[in-house]
This record gives C-alpha cells, sequence and structure tokens, in this order.
C-alpha cells in the first residue's frame, strides 16, 4: 500500500460526523489544502520582493531634498497605509476592468488574470508599509556614529554601503519580520478575487461539502505553521545580525 | 616647516547666536594644547571647527601647511568647496568623541580596521596586524572579537583611541573624553592619554580634568565666552592666573 | 450616469448609502475596539500572571488570533459562533431552541477579538515600560497596592499606551472591511452591491477607498491631539 493509502486509513480512525468536529474530514482534506500552500508562498515571495525593491526607491524620495519627490512618495505612502487591502485588490481586479482603455491595452492580459492583480495589489501594499519601516531605520542610525565616521575621512557611497545601512537594517529587523507574516496573511485576500492559494481552496471544499468550521480551522493551523517558520526565520537573522542584543544565557 | 595646525580668526554662529567669536590658535608638531572653559564657551565647537564638523562662518583653517578651501552653498551658508579635499584632510586629523561613537554593528577589532582598509586602502592583513598591535597598546586585546555593547564606558574609550590611531593621523583630537565615564574609569583612559603625549604626538583636548591639563600640556588655552581670554603653559594658567574670569573659573572647578 | 450622478443622495444616487455604510464601518469599529479593550485588560493580566498555565492561556490566544489571516477568524467566527452559543446554552441552562446571533454583534465580536490580541500586547508593552522607580517611590510613601495601581500605574500606561492603541484602532477600522464576507452592509459591502448593481466597480470602489482615507485620516488627527494632551509635562526627544 503507498504511503497516502496508510494516511487516509488513519484518518478514517478519528471521529467522524457523530462528534463535536468532525476530524475524520479534517484529515482527509488536509492534503487537499496544502496543494494551495505552494501558491501561498509565490505570492507572498513575489510580492515581498517587488516590494521591497520599490520601497526602497519611495524611501530614497522620502529622504530626498526634492519637494516634488517627497510629495509623490508621501501621498502613495499615504494612500495604501489609509486604506485596506481588500479595497486594494478590488480596485485593480474589478476596478480596472471598466474602463475600455485598459482592456485595449498591451498590459490587458496581466490586468485581466486575477494572479497578476493580487501581486500587483500586494507588492503596492506592502511597499508603502515598507517604506516607512526603511525610513524609520534610517532614522533611527545614531547619529553620533555617523559623525565619526565622517571623522574617519568617509563620505558618501562608502559612508552608506559601510555604516549607514548596516545599521539601519539591523535597526529595521523586527519591524519587517512582522510585515512579512501580515503578508503571508495577506495573500488570504486574494482568495476572493478567485485565486486558489489556501484559503481559495478552502473555500471551494465548503462550498462542496458545507462544514465551514472545520475547514477553517485546518487552513487556519496551515497558517499558523507558515507564520511560525517566518518567526524562525526572522529570530535566526536576528541572532545572525545583532547577536549583541539578545538576552545573555 | 609648516606648524601642524593652525586657526586663523575663526568665527562660528549657530543662528543669530556667536558661538565663537574671532579664535586665532597655532599648534606646533608634538603640543599638546588643552583648551579648558566653562560650559557654552564654545570648546567643541572651536574643536569640532577644525575637522569640518561644524563649518566655520569665516576664518582659515590651515592642516600640515594646507588650507581648507570654503565658499558659500546655494543658501549662502559657508561650506567646503572641495569635499574630496576634506576627507583627505580628516585622515590626518583623528577625533575621539565624548560619547565614544562606536560602530555597534562591528566588533572591537573590525572598528579599529574599518578605515586604514575602506578609506586609505590598507590591505586587510596588514591593517588586521596594526589593528592588534594597537589594541595592545591601550590594553584591550582580549575584548578584540567582542561587540562594543559589551564593553564598560572606559574600554570603549580605549578603543575608539584605538580606532584614531590605525589612521596615523598627524594631529589627535579629543572632544572631552572622559567627561562621560563614571570616575573610576577615567584613570584608564587619561593614561593611555598621557602615555601618546609623553610618545610625541600632537594634541588637542578639550577636558575638565585639571590634573592631566596641569601633567601633561604643553599649552594650556581658557575659552570664554568665544574669546581665548588667556593662554600659557600650564604653570602661568594653574598658578598665576592673570584674568579675573580665569581666577574664577579654576575657583569653581576645584570646588567641585 | 457619471460619477456625481452616481453617488447622489436620494433615490436615483447611491451618495446616501455609501454614507450609511461609512456609519455602520464606524460603529462596528468602535464597538470592536471596545471588545478588544475589554479582553485585552484580562489578555494582558494573563500573560503577566505568575502561573504558566494561565500564562499559556494568553499566549495562545494572542499567537493564534495574531498567527492566522482575519478573513479566517471573521469566518470561523461567522459560521461557528451561533453552533458554539446554541452548545453552551444547551449544556449549561438546558436551553434547546434554536439561536441567531444578529450580525452586527458576530462581526463586532470577530474583529474585537483580533483587536484585542494587539491591545493586549500594546497594554503589556505599556506595562514594562513604566520605570521601576515610579512603583517604588509610591511604595516608600505607604500607598497601598490599590492607590498604587491606579494613581501611579494606569495614568503612565495609558500614556505609554497611546501611540500603539492608535495604530490598534487604525488597524480594526481596516479590518473592519472584511466583515463584507458576513453580508452586514458596511462600506465594502455597500460598494460591493453598487458596483454588481451598476456595473461601474471603479466609481464605488474609488469611493470606498476615499471613506476609509477620511476615517483614518480624522483618527490619526484625534490620537495626535489626544498624544500630545496626554504626554503634557514630558520631554519628548
Amino acid at each position: 500500500m503507498a504511503i497516502s493509502d496508510y494516511y487516509f486509513q488513519m484518518c478514517d480512525a478519528l471521529p467522524g460526523r457523530e462528534g463535536l468536529l468532525n476530524f475524520n474530514l479534517m484529515c482527509d482534506n488536509l492534503p487537499v489544502l496544502l496543494k494551495g500552500v505552494p501558491l501561498t508562498l509565490e505570492l507572498v515571495f513575489i510580492s515581498l520582493s517587488l516590494g521591497f525593491c520599490l520601497a526602497i526607491g519611495v524611501a530614497l524620495m522620502r529622504i530626498s531634498s526634492s519637494r516634488t519627490l517627497n510629495m509623490i512618495a508621501r501621498s502613495y505612502v499615504f494612500y495604501f497605509r489609509g486604506t485596506p487591502l481588500l479595497v486594494q485588490i478590488f480596485l485593480i481586479y474589478y476596478g480596472l476592468a471598466q474602463f475600455e482603455a485598459v482592456r485595449e491595452s498591451f498590459l490587458w492580459p496581466f490586468f485581466r488574470e486575477a494572479y497578476w492583480c493580487g501581486i500587483l495589489a500586494l507588492m503596492l501594499n506592502t511597499g508603502a508599509y515598507t517604506a516607512e519601516i526603511i525610513r524609520g531605520g534610517l532614522q533611527s542610525v545614531p547619529f553620533g556614529q555617523i559623525e565619526s565616521a565622517r571623522a574617519m575621512g568617509m563620505s558618501g557611497v562608502l559612508l552608506y554601503r559601510r555604516i549607514i545601512f548596516p545599521i539601519a537594517f539591523r535597526q529595521a529587523l523586527p519591524a519587517y519580520g512582522n510585515e512579512m507574516i501580515l503578508m503571508v496573511k495577506g495573500t488570504s485576500l486574494v482568495s476572493t478575487v478567485t485565486l486558489m492559494e489556501v484559503t481559495g481552496i478552502a473555500r471551494y471544499i465548503i462550498a462542496k461539502y458545507w462544514t465551514p468550521v472545520e475547514i477553517f480551522l485546518i487552513a487556519g493551523v496551515i497558517y499558523l505553521v507558515l507564520n511560525f517558520l517566518v518567526t524562525r526565520l526572522v529570530k535566526y537573522l536576528e541572532l545572525r545580525f545583532t547577536p549583541y542584543l539578545q538576552h545573555p544565557k | 616647516m609648516a606648524n601642524a595646525l593652525e586657526i586663523k580668526h575663526l568665527v562660528k554662529s549657530f543662528g543669530d547666536l556667536e558661538v565663537i567669536k574671532d579664535v586665532s590658535l597655532t599648534a606646533n608638531q608634538g603640543d599638546v594644547i588643552c583648551i579648558i572653559g566653562s560650559s557654552g564657551s564654545g570648546k567643541s565647537t572651536l574643536l569640532r571647527c577644525i575637522n569640518l564638523l561644524e563649518t566655520p562662518n569665516s576664518g582659515e583653517v590651515w592642516v600640515n601647511g594646507e588650507l581648507i578651501k570654503m565658499g558659500l552653498d546655494k543658501k549662502g551658508q559657508p561650506q567646503p568647496t572641495d569635499h574630496s579635499q576634506v576627507d583627505r584632510i580628516r585622515t590626518k586629523l583623528a577625533m575621539v568623541f565624548q560619547s565614544f561613537n562606536l560602530w555597534s554593528h562591528m566588533t572591537v577589532l573590525k572598528n579599529v580596521i574599518e578605515a586604514p582598509i575602506h578609506v586609505q586602502k590598507i590591505n586587510k592583513t596588514e591593517a588586521t596586524k596594526q589593528g592588534l598591535e594597537l589594541l595592545a597598546k591601550v590594553g584591550i586585546t582580549e575584548k578584540a572579537n567582542q561587540y562594543p555593547s559589551s564593553l564598560s564606558g572606559g574600554q570603549q574609550q580605549r578603543v575608539a583611541i584605538a580606532r584614531a590611531l590605525a589612521i596615523n593621523p598627524d594631529i589627535l583630537l579629543f572632544d572631552e573624553p572622559t567627561s562621560s565615564l563614571d570616575p573610576e574609569l577615567v584613570g584608564e583612559v587619561l593614561k593611555v592619554m598621557k602615555s601618546l603625549a609623553e610618545e610625541g604626538r600632537t594634541m588637542i583636548v578639550v577636558t575638565h580634568e585639571m590634573g592631566f591639563a596641569r601633567e601633561v600640556a604643553s599649552k594650556v588655552v581658557f575659552l570664554h565666552n568665544g574669546h581665548i581670554e588667556e593662554q600659557g603653559t600650564p604653570d602661568e594658567v594653574f598658578n598665576s592666573p592673570k584674568s579675573e574670569r580665569l581666577k574664577q573659573f579654576l575657583a569653581s572647578s576645584l570646588e567641585g | 450616469m457619471d460619477f456625481f450622478e452616481l453617488l447622489a443622495f436620494g433615490d436615483t444616487g447611491w451618495g446616501d448609502e455609501m454614507l450609511k455604510g461609512a456609519l455602520m464601518t464606524v460603529l462596528v469599529s468602535i464597538s470592536a475596539m471596545a471588545i478588544g479593550l475589554f479582553v485585552s485588560v484580562f489578555g494582558t493580566m494573563s500573560k503577566m500572571s505568575n502561573n504558566g498555565f494561565v500564562r499559556g492561556i494568553g499566549n495562545t490566544y494572542t499567537t493564534i488570533v495574531r498567527g492566522i489571516p482575519e478573513l479566517l477568524v471573521i469566518y470561523l467566527l461567522y459560521f461557528g459562533l451561533n453552533n458554539a452559543v446554541m452548545g453552551i446554552a444547551k449544556g449549561v441552562f438546558a436551553y434547546d431552541q434554536y439561536i441567531e446571533l444578529p450580525v452586527f454583534l458576530v462581526a463586532a465580536i470577530a474583529v474585537g477579538l483580533i483587536s484585542g490580541a494587539y491591545s493586549t500586547e500594546v497594554i503589556r508593552g505599556a506595562f514594562l515600560a513604566v520605570p521601576k522607580g515610579q512603583v517604588e517611590a509610591a511604595k516608600s510613601v505607604g500607598m497601598n497596592k490599590f492607590l498604587i495601581f491606579h494613581r501611579v500605574l494606569v495614568p503612565q500606561v495609558l500614556r505609554y499606551a497611546l501611540p500603539g492603541l492608535g495604530n490598534v484602532w487604525q488597524l480594526t477600522l481596516k479590518d473592519t472591511a472584511l466583515i463584507m464576507v458576513t453580508g452586514l452592509v458596511e462600506i465594502m459591502r455597500q460598494a460591493h452591491i453598487g458596483a454588481g448593481s451598476t456595473h461601474e466597480p471603479f466609481v464605488f470602489y474609488i469611493t470606498a477607498a476615499l471613506l476609509y482615507l477620511v476615517l483614518t485620516t480624522v483618527s490619526s488627527q484625534a490620537l495626535n491631539s489626544a498624544e500630545n494632551w496626554a504626554n503634557k509635562g514630558v520631554r519628548r526627544a
């Protein structure tokens, strides 16, 4: 017998409909829900990466001396932090499709797809929050350490590369770890525009079997595991880059 | 032979407040000049004008016979016209700060070899060797691979001195190096500074430590309200002060 | 119909419906925030308790609620709360009838539990931020525990907690958008209905976005004033 047969046999041993919760059903559907994990991870990874690059640009615009650039960056951050992610997704997926200009343009193959709309929305959202995290990190670099670097003849790119960015990165790490978790949770919202990541698959199963509590519980467990892994990763990075901030054993 | 440092008619204001009002000072090689005065007299500002951490409003700063070129920026504020000159001159003038300002993300050794490697382009092996020698000199070799946050104030300041020495400066600038330290840690830092003076290093020290100035300085400068009120050898300044204000200042510092 | 016609008030336009939706959003947010603060009192007490088991309950609550997507929390409560309440009624009170909780209540409790988990972390952090010396000084003049708590601790905790709680409020406000899946007619649901009816999704969702922006901006102005008031007499960096 194959492993999967062993697995389903084990599931059958669990209490079913007669119990408080249908554990049998939960067990049976776990593999089905897990099929959504690759898409969830893909969405998280791509949005975080693109969003981060965008955020660096926006953060630099924010601290630049040009008033126009500053205004543009501030408006962008203001909009994406002041509105719910759900509105942002709906506007891109449903709203843009309303315009003929969009439907006729060369970008339509992208905007037609829920996948790309989802990534765009997630990327713009995390870009705004991350830009503020980066800006906060840059501003929290102790001024004295920048001065002592200048006093040694460091300036320009060298100063940023060796002193300012490394320290800013370390200051921003906990806040960015939190942002990564928010992104993992954010991917569940793209299920509302037909994407079949974990939450999307959950809703599909529920439409068939009508056992919402059991299925959503399993989906919740999957997200807990994913977020636990993210937290572990951040703790490892904190240990690696700021060993001097850890609690003494 | 050009003087190590020459300041001519320096003026520095912060907005409406004139902090340095026409100060001129000369330092020869091997001089140890201690600048004393009450808080707000402009001592730190004067020191920071030397390595351009503050930009003087007018006046000239000559380092080893080279004038730092000054001009005006877009808003009419004074600024150095040649930034690469400023960077280069800064490597001849190392500064030790009141709050140490060690780079928190680097170990002690890395702090010391950072500027030699990345600013002066010395190769890593040589810089490391020199760095370890300097750490031994200030008595802190065993902490080489630790981070600044696990060191005491006195230890951090000694690392800062080693870091300043690592770039082989012509003049060492000290901005109240012991003011942030607990009393029992002041001694270890002053000891290191004393040995540097005995080696013949050119040092300019802003300090409240009168004992140190008395023992080690070749010249003491008393700054008051942005002017040099009185200057001379330690014997002249401490034992036969001429100006009233200097007498008052010395009296109040002895009480403290 | 153009933008302004669509949003007119009265029978032909959706303007008044959208504003009613905004009112509902505000009502749900306030209720959820209140429920969250109530829950966070217990959450904080539990997490700061000396008893490991009690601490475990608090930690489990905040970890789980902050670790799973808000949408799932809302779905779970929407589908599960009715049955849970009926089960308790049957078991404890032997009440057999069908209970249906009003949607508003379910929505407020769902967002309230989420809000409460974050509020717990903020208040706990604020407690830890009060310098120990404050309590020691109070003890040294003979204040008893009760006095210390409400004359020294609580005012200071509130001051430290205010920025964090302000953030939680903004989060709560935006999380109410997810309530649309329960059918409760707040901003998002109303926009969805309007978009479906008129086939002009952009107009409605942009209006929704603008309404949220107004709500979050007004909130942050109000919070700034509150922070300034709370910090009078304190020198800030």
